[in-house]
């Protein structure tokens, strides 16, 4: 547990044939990640809508990451660089509406990088935790109060 | 040669095929699909062979086993193929069409029935071993599996090792194995097989590098196999991916790799064809993976880069550092104290150096595989004489056997591509000759009707798997279980100790009955692995496998978060929460039939074309084969002899006959190709003759290109500009004409590689090297007095080519390498003429007197393939030759179903490439025409019509060209979709969603989490 006693809720979108492969390896070499992040499968970034980024904070999700194949290896040829610009957008969108682009992230990685996964999800866990609650959940709860 | 199929009475549907490796694979993958029952029968306990060993594979450094994982799967799921592993071949009597094949599969002592694949066995032993996947890198246990994707997911016991076996005593994996799975008392089992044809695809061994002493492997630690750097390499590997010393665990800053050890020598005169590639690549991802600073250099003769991509590629390496030094390197010593490796050696300008490097990798070559003449002897087939399967050129594919066929490195050492488009190529024959037997042993498995659950409200049943204590060890599954009871839309739940256990299947079926479930939701392990078989459970009792859906809390929660109980338990109860949630909104989707013509549209006329046409047509399917010259036969019409000595004449010639003679192919000569609409199944496509004005339209379920290349002509070398410069072809006009310049000259200069390198980037055209040989023994046999001298930068007589090279040299021809900064210079000299060039040893430059010059000119795409890729919608390469879907696994389709390519049009290659390429694509193109109707639908994009503007986006970002703009809105055909859903993201007015992942279905898992969170009974 971290010392603040935050503990960020992160949604990582991941393609079927390299990032969701990545993150079952990183299980069978047992490797250790925090349990912060929550996988939603899809088959290809490409299908990655603003849509999808926005209603995860709107939700009051702390983080967002978008994890595709390595660039030029998409499984389906270009989705993993349409992802990457739509996620590049979704970054600026969040910076105006002052929740921070520094919140969502977009990664590359082969189904055969299971280690990198986890470092990946450690570093993002970390980047997130250290940016403390999305001001959407902030306020989420001040409202609940 | 085998016609219309076997000639015996009986022709058995099924076929054999021996060795899984990535070949043997594809072979059984093209069989099972085209309607043809496999047994893929591999020697070890596991598919996957040498490829599964591999980190990245050259050029694209696609992840090797991002792309192959799932072809394990689909072999290990796929209702025509049977896996017979840890299984031997021991006589095969019969004949083509009607063979039985004996079979000994030996003890595994572990229960594939019963084993789940959940590896407590595997924790719990005490016993352990080196580890033969890595290489000696790592350990391994008595009973053990050798990577994390093994298939079929079940351990074997080595019993040399397993102490129950050795002493009677341990049994710990028998205790620990709730499903009594382990077997310590199994027998080898033999079994009779009637198959009509058979496949060896066994594959090939690396090198002992120990043989070579002068290297020191085994002697000195941090002398390695270019195998094991490559698993150093794997971030599944035994350092997880970091390059260290074995000696002392240390990152090297100094690694060298020797090029052709155990290849290009007195007892392997062949070369490996793949070690250059690897090498080169290993490199750049040592590059990557260590800090900056550290040097790489790799010690070779010639650098092979004579594939498509791969001169860009070791460009690429070069300007990345990489130092290649052309010296082959001969002894290392030790340095005593720091164990780094003394090299001393020879550069090109003759000085003698010694350098010190930190880590050695031996670029091992391969060599034929263990055990081969027991195989060849079971099966009746001829090796050659380095022990691999031998074959005619004009005939690649076939053993000197009838109805066995082989394909891979058993053919000779070769690349991941060229493996698997011979094992395409090779089913192409059985699929030829088992035509008649086609769909008699295979049918598709019957499920009851589904039930309707139209305005059904959902009722989503729970099922939790304890995976052992794999999960319940660290998530409380119970908890979990009780917990989504109050879930909305869920009316059971349940928590099973192997859900994909047999009785674990039929209580979930049971329970769907009971409880009329609607849907259904499994937390358990990866989709990846599991989804198929339960999805197939859920089909038994009449549920639309689209309303499953999985929660995958053991490798993406139990596994990871181990020493967190609380906070994995929790993390459990999100992702089952999300599944149901998605769940809900899921709805059932059918794959429609969709008719479809079994014609095939051949276009172009040459040797890959032709070779492609009959290999259909012989199996009954009609073909058009469009040809844009006068004649059939394409570059082979100019040739003299083809580099296996054969007449070029006679294997055109014959190849058109039997095209001619053949009733199902219409051949449209004089003709092009001017347009074509239609997807998959169903193209139509219009042909113009230069005869006849009106067009003729063609309605074909696939399509194949070939069309070939043409020699470069540009004015190089004064071509052109004195007629005692010729080109290759040139030169092969001349032989066959027996030109008198040829008889009488004293002295001929070859120049390689010549081509438009001031238009546009440098890349090898793979066959001039071999040709030149070739010529050089034709010409020594018609003059031999006369002198060749040949100016090269590399040669590249790749696999068994390199014999040739060494008779060229034998019979007296010079060679001399030149550079791109340092070309030859030709001059006129009257009728002569004059050639000048550096003598690299000599560090002086020569002027020699030539009567001919020989340009070896590159082989460029066609004039029209441009037209014809825009005609097509299917995309050209770099270099301008078509661009296939995938340079590794899938090297004759375009990305686009449907359409395949083979030949020259791919990039050049020799006529046995061709050969094996247009089989492989008639293969290829047979899996799509044997089918009666085509199932279309599933997770696919669909248009809503009064949203659509028709603004175009979609047709514009689709890789794959799918949709067209009909009536004013998008059409996206089902069939060519390959639902990326890369243009539902993308549609302005959102009028396009991809089936199965709707935005509410993709939104759902938020909402489910959200509440969930709100609900205040998680952490967050």
């Amino acid at each position: 547990m971290s010392t603040n006693g935050f503990e960020p809720q992160i949604v990582a979108f991941c393609c079927h044939y390299c990032a969701s492969a990545a993150a079952d390896l990183a299980g069978s070499m047992r490797l250790r990640y925090p349990p912060n992040i929550l996988v939603i499968k899809l088959m290809c970034t490409g299908r990655i809508d603003l849509l999808h980024i926005l209603r995860a904070f709107e939700g009051g999700v702390d983080g967002v990451m978008v994890a595709g194949c390595l660039e030029g290896n998409c499984h389906f040829i270009s989705g993993n660089t349409q992802a990457k610009r739509r996620v590049q957008y979704a970054k600026q969108v969040l910076e105006s509406i002052g929740v921070g682009g520094e919140r969502l992230e977009m990664f590359n990685l082969s189904s055969s990088e299971g280690p990198r996964f986890a470092k990946i999800a450690t570093e993002m866990t970390e980047r997130i935790r250290n940016l403390g609650p999305s001001p959407v959940s902030r306020q989420k709860k001040e409202v609940v109060k | 040669m085998q016609q219309n199929g076997a000639t015996g009475a009986r022709v058995v549907g099924a076929a054999l095929v021996v060795g899984g490796g990535i070949a043997g694979m594809q072979a059984a993958l093209d069989l099972a699909e085209s309607g043809i029952q496999v047994y893929l029968l591999e020697k070890s306990p596991w598919i996957g062979g040498r490829m599964a060993q591999l980190d990245k594979t050259f050029p694209t450094n696609d992840c090797a086993m991002c792309i192959m994982s799932p072809r394990l799967v689909e072999c290990s799921r796929h209702h025509n193929i049977q896996i017979i592993s840890n299984a031997d071949v021991v006589s095969l009597t019969g004949e083509a069409g009607d063979f039985t094949a004996t079979i000994r599969k030996r003890a595994r002592y572990v229960d594939e029935a019963k084993c789940t694949g959940c590896g407590i066995c595997i924790a719990k032993c005490p016993w352990k071993t080196d580890s033969e996947f890595n290489l000696g890198l790592s350990k391994r246990k008595a009973i053990y599996t050798p990577f994390a994707q093994a298939v079929p997911n079940v351990p074997f016991i080595d019993t040399d090792l397993c102490m129950y076996f050795k002493r009677g005593t341990c049994k710990a994996c028998v205790m620990f194995c709730e499903l009594g799975a382990i077997d310590l008392g199994q027998q080898d089992q033999y079994m009779e097989l009637e198959v009509g044809a058979v496949i060896l695809a066994p594959g090939s061994d690396i090198y002992d590098a120990g043989l070579s002493e002068e290297f020191g492997f085994g002697r000195y630690p941090n002398v390695l196999t270019s195998l094991q750097f490559e698993r150093l390499l794997s971030a599944a590997g035994p350092t997880q991916g970091s390059i260290l010393r074995p000696s002392d665990g240390v990152e090297p800053r100094k690694i060298a790799w020797f090029q052709c050890v155990g290849s290009r020598d007195q007892e392997h005169p062949y070369c490996s064809a793949v070690c250059c590639m690897y090498a080169t690549k290993e490199a750049m991802l040592a590059k990557e993976h260590l800090p900056p600073g550290a040097e790489f250099t790799i010690f070779l003769m010639d650098l092979r880069a004579f594939g498509k991509g791969f001169d860009a590629y070791f460009q690429r390496a070069q300007e990345e550092g990489i130092r290649y030094v052309r010296c082959r390197a001969s002894a290392l010593t030790e340095v005593p104290g720091s164990k780094s490796l003394l090299l001393q050696y020879e550069n090109e300008r003759g000085e003698l150096l010694t350098e010190e490097f930190d880590m050695v990798a031996l670029s091992v070559g391969m060599t034929a595989p263990k055990g081969v003449s027991e195989l060849a002897a079971a099966t009746g087939v001829a090796l050659n004489s380095f022990g691999f399967g031998d074959s005619s050129p004009s005939t690649p594919l076939e053993t000197s056997r009838p109805g066995v066929y082989l394909c891979g490195t058993f053919r000779g050492p070769k690349d991941i591509p060229d493996s698997v488009t011979e094992a395409s190529g090779a089913a192409g024959e059985v699929q030829r000759l088992l035509a008649s037997g086609r769909g008699t042993l295979v049918s598709p498995k019957e499920f009851p009707a589904e039930m309707s659950q139209v305005g059904e409200e959902p009722r989503v049943g729970v099922f939790v798997c304890h995976c052992g204590s794999n999960i319940a060890g660290v998530v409380d599954v119970e908890e979990v279980a009780r917990r989504a009871r109050e879930l909305p839309g869920v009316v059971y739940t349940d928590h099973v100790m192997f859900a994909c256990s047999t009785d674990s299947l039929k209580a979930m079926r049971e329970a769907i009955v009971e409880h009329r479930l609607n849907r259904v939701v499994m937390a358990s392990c990866s989709p990846r692995t599991h989804e198929p078989l339960f999805q197939e459970n859920v089909r038994e009792v009449g549920l639309n496998p689209y309303l499953y859906e999985m929660a995958n809390i053991r490798d993406q929660c139990s596994w990871v978060h181990g020493d967190r109980h609380d906070e994995a338990t929790d993390k459990a109860r999100k992702l089952v929460a999300m599944a149901v949630a998605r769940s809900c909104h899921l709805e059932p989707l059918y794959k429609l039939p969709q008719g479809l013509s079994d014609r095939a549209l051949v276009v172009g006329g040459g040797v890959a074309g032709m070779t492609a046409a009959l290999s259909l047509a012989e199996q009954g399917f009609p073909v058009v084969l469009v040809e844009r010259e006068s004649q059939l036969g394409g570059l082979l019409l100019e040739h003299d002899t083809l580099s296996s000595g054969r007449d070029s004449r006679e294997q055109v010639s014959q190849l058109v006959e039997r095209v001619q003679a053949n009733q199902n192919v219409e051949v449209l000569t004089d003709s092009q190709v001017v347009s074509s609409i239609g997807f998959v199944g169903n193209f139509k496509t219009r042909v113009a003759s230069r005869s006849d004005p009106t067009q003729r339209l063609v309605e074909h379920g696939v399509t194949i290109i070939a069309t070939g290349g043409r020699e470069y002509r540009g004015d190089e070398h004064l071509l052109g500009q004195h007629p005692g410069v010729v080109t290759m072809g040139d030169l092969e006009k001349a032989l066959k004409s027996d030109d008198p310049r040829l008889r009488q000259a004293k002295r001929i200069v070859v120049i390689q590689c010549v081509g438009p390198w001031d238009e546009q980037p440098f890349y090898c055209s793979r066959v001039c090297c071999t040709v030149t040989m070739k010529n050089i023994l034709r010409l020594k046999e018609i003059n031999p007095s006369c002198q060749v001298v040949v100016l090269y930068k590399d040669i590249r007589t790749y696999g068994a080519r390199e014999e040739m090279y060494t008779e060229a040299r034998r019979a007296g021809a010079i060679f001399v390498r030149y550079t791109d900064d340092d070309q030859p210079v030709v001059q006129a000299a009257g009728e002569a003429l004059e050639v000048s060039f550096t003598e690299p040893s000599l560090g002086e430059r020569l002027t020699l007197a030539a009567d001919l010059l020989v340009s070896s000119n590159a082989l460029v795409p066609s004039a029209g393939a441009e037209e014809l890729s825009r005609v097509f919608k299917v995309p050209l390469g770099r270099e301008g030759f078509f661009q296939e879907a995938h340079s590794k696994l899938r090297p004759v389709d375009f990305a686009s179903d449907g359409a395949f390519l083979c030949g020259v049009a791919h990039y050049p290659k020799s006529v046995e490439e061709a050969i094996i390429q247009g089989k492989a694509a008639a293969a290829r193109a047979c899996r799509v025409i044997s089918q009666d109707e085509l199932m279309v639908g599933g997770v696919v994009a669909s248009v809503e019509e009064e949203k659509c503007t028709a603004c175009l986006t979609c047709v514009r970002i689709c890789p794959y060209n799918v949709p067209i703009i009909r009536d004013g809105v998008a059409i996206i055909e089902a069939a060519a979709c390959q639902g990326c859903g890369i243009c539902v993201g993308e549609c302005p007015a959102k009028a396009i969603q991809l089936l199965h992942y709707r935005d509410d279905q993709v939104l759902a898992k938020i909402e489910g989490l959200v509440e969930l969170m709100a609900a205040g009974s998680v952490a967050r």
